[in-house]
């Protein structure tokens, strides 16, 4: 085995010990629980509501819409647990192994440094994965069960969430490489929490038409674009209506560009060169 | 074999801030040298060993393991594969039982199959922890810890070992084992190197003991060369003169005078004679005349002084 493989073997195994992946199974089954009785209970009432007012054609159109309004919310709740994942496994990855002093009988074998963050990410990227694997599909499952009801563009959607949890993880292991765990989640969360609401003033500026609000939401794309990819997202798998339903989270009244979605594989990649500098030169 | 040395270095340095943890650490071991790195806590012991396994970065200052430079990366890389280190604490990743942490970094000194199953069980059985074997490290107390990190550090047949502290705060028999240890692997012709603060540890297994204080290397004595030319004389004699005393540090060091008893440090047994030649000669009552052995103790408190340290 390679060394790499050897380390991403570590992190999966530990994460399965430390009962990281059972705690995230059994809230994950609470959530998913939840949702689907919420989605039914919605859908038993919303067809009664609107079969009195509406002809049938319209009565099909505003039962799909709702349907796909309650889909990507359900994603939009997944994609958040998955970024707090994310940040949450990663912060404590290389802070944690420095400050207990178990990265000391790693990296004193024949190995090089940037084998162990590697294979720590790709740990990561397999557990990332997998985590949404089991929620989304949770969710797309519940919903076409219960209405027959498919997300379009649900691989386009489903691969923008989870580079968005990449970026989320890359960025937490990087400020693991250099400070503490508790440091890393601050700035991770603070960083999210300001793209977040960046992306908001975005499209409320595009709203109103105010140019300033639409640049402060760019930049603070620019400073972390994990809500620029959450935006395409929503704007890939949402139905023709539901865009322009004006200010939601899943309102995309000003769409990030496909350069912005390239902008994030390169920050992914930047993040992990300056992880795998830091940790190599740094005083263990 | 040439006598190349494991470890060689040259004025290494390591500051952090303005604090100069190791100042200008420049010392020999030799292939098949149990080594003994000596000195109080803080005195840069740990800084050092760090620096030979480039888990830290020398300011400045040259070293050589077992032929490779440090600043030449992969060449140590590869040199690691014939290196053993127990760090300072036995922190591992406790979550491991006590076999799958030995396949861990077994697999990491890339070891395999059959080869890396025998020597797991071989190590256990070593350090006594064969019923141990799929127990998770976190149930185990400080002395197994211990014991699992020596067979770690033990896995690929060393050329060279590295032991931080190996037996602080643990119990007489964990002491045992790793004294026992460390004879087995001078036997096989292993460079140890022991970095304690437990004077009686070294004084049982190492060949040459280097005493470190601020970070500096103050003075390498071999143990053998010690028993014999050092000694502590105790001299019971009535009516000395403080002048008397005073004198007699012509012969040696550190006089100390407690009621009838002095007690001095005298480089070699000969001089004995003439000093009660001296005592006589100042009108003193001279009653016995003891020559001891200079334990390692002594010779700590003598070559780091009592300041601050310990």
């Amino acid at each position: 085995m390679s060394p790499i493989a050897i380390i991403v073997r570590l992190t999966l195994r530990e994460a399965i010990r430390r009962k990281i992946v059972l705690a995230a199974l059994i809230v994950g089954a609470g959530f998913l629980l939840v949702y689907s009785i919420g989605i039914h209970i919605i859908l038993t009432n919303i067809s009664s509501v609107v079969s009195d007012t509406l002809n049938n054609a319209s009565r099909n159109i505003a039962q799909a819409e709702g349907i796909n309004f309650l889909s990507l919310a359900g994603l939009y709740t997944v994609t958040f647990l998955s970024i707090a994942m994310a940040a949450l496994i990663s912060a404590d990855a290389l802070a944690g192994e420095i400050s207990s002093g178990t990265v000391q009988s790693l990296v004193t074998k024949p190995v090089r440094r940037s084998d162990i963050v590697l294979g720590k990410w790709l740990g990561f990227a397999i557990l990332l994965a997998l985590y949404l694997l089991l929620m989304g599909g949770g969710v797309i499952l519940s919903v076409r069960l219960q209405v027959g009801y498919a997300i379009p563009n649900l691989a386009a959607g489903m691969a923008l969430i989870y580079m968005e949890a990449l970026l989320v993880m890359s960025v937490a292991l990087m400020c693991s490489s250099r400070f503490s765990a508790l440091a890393t989640g601050a700035v991770v969360f603070g960083l999210y929490g300001l793209a977040f609401i960046g992306g908001w003033v975005e499209q409320f500026g595009s709203f109103i038409q105010n140019q300033t609000a639409v640049y402060v939401g760019v930049v603070s794309s620019l400073i972390l674009p994990s809500e620029a990819l959450w935006r395409r997202a929503s704007f890939e798998m949402e139905s023709s209506l539901s865009g322009l339903m004006g200010m939601s989270p899943f309102g995309t009244i000003s769409v990030p560009s496909v350069l912005m979605i390239v902008y994030g594989g390169v920050y992914i990649l930047v993040a992990l060169a300056v992880t795998l500098r830091t940790f190599s030169r740094r005083d263990l | 074999m040439p006598e190349l040395p494991a470890i060689e270095t040259q004025e290494l340095r390591k500051v952090f801030g303005d604090n100069a943890a190791v100042k200008s650490l420049t010392l020999q071991v030799m292939q098949g040298e149990v080594f003994g790195f000596l000195g109080p806590n803080g005195a840069g012991k740990t800084t050092s060993i760090k620096m030979l396994l480039s888990l830290i970065q020398p300011t400045s200052g040259h070293a050589n393991l077992l032929g490779a430079p440090l600043s030449d990366r992969k060449r140590v890389q590869a040199i690691r594969a014939r290196i053993g280190f127990l760090p300072e604490h036995f922190h591992f990743h406790d979550w491991l039982t006590a076999s799958e942490f030995l396949e861990l970094h077994g697999q990491l000194y890339g070891m395999t199959g059959d080869a890396l199953r025998r020597r797991i069980a071989e190590l256990l059985e070593l350090v006594g922890l064969t019923p141990f074997a799929g127990k998770q490290l976190r149930t185990f107390s400080k002395g197994m810890l211990q014991r699992i990190g020596l067979a770690q550090a033990l896995l690929n047949h060393p050329d060279l070992v590295f032991l931080d502290e190996p037996t602080s705060g643990l119990d007489p028999v964990g002491r045992r084992l790793v004294r026992d240890i460390i004879h087995g692997l001078r036997r096989q012709g292993t460079s140890v190197f022991l970095n304690s603060h437990l004077l009686s540890e070294i004084e049982v297994t190492c060949d040459r003991v280097a005493f470190i204080k601020h970070g500096e290397v103050i003075r390498v004595s071999e143990l053998k060369a010690l028993n014999e030319t050092q000694s502590s004389v105790t001299i019971r004699a009535q009516n000395v003169s403080e002048e008397a005393v005073t004198g007699l540090a012509q012969w040696g060091r550190d006089v100390r005078r407690d009621g009838i008893t002095i007690t001095l440090a005298v480089a070699n047994d000969t001089l004995l004679p003439e000093i009660v030649r001296y005592l006589v000669a100042q009108g003193a009552d001279v009653y016995a005349v003891t020559p001891q052995r200079l334990s390692l103790e002594d010779l700590f408190i003598q070559t780091v002084g009592t300041e601050g340290v310990l």
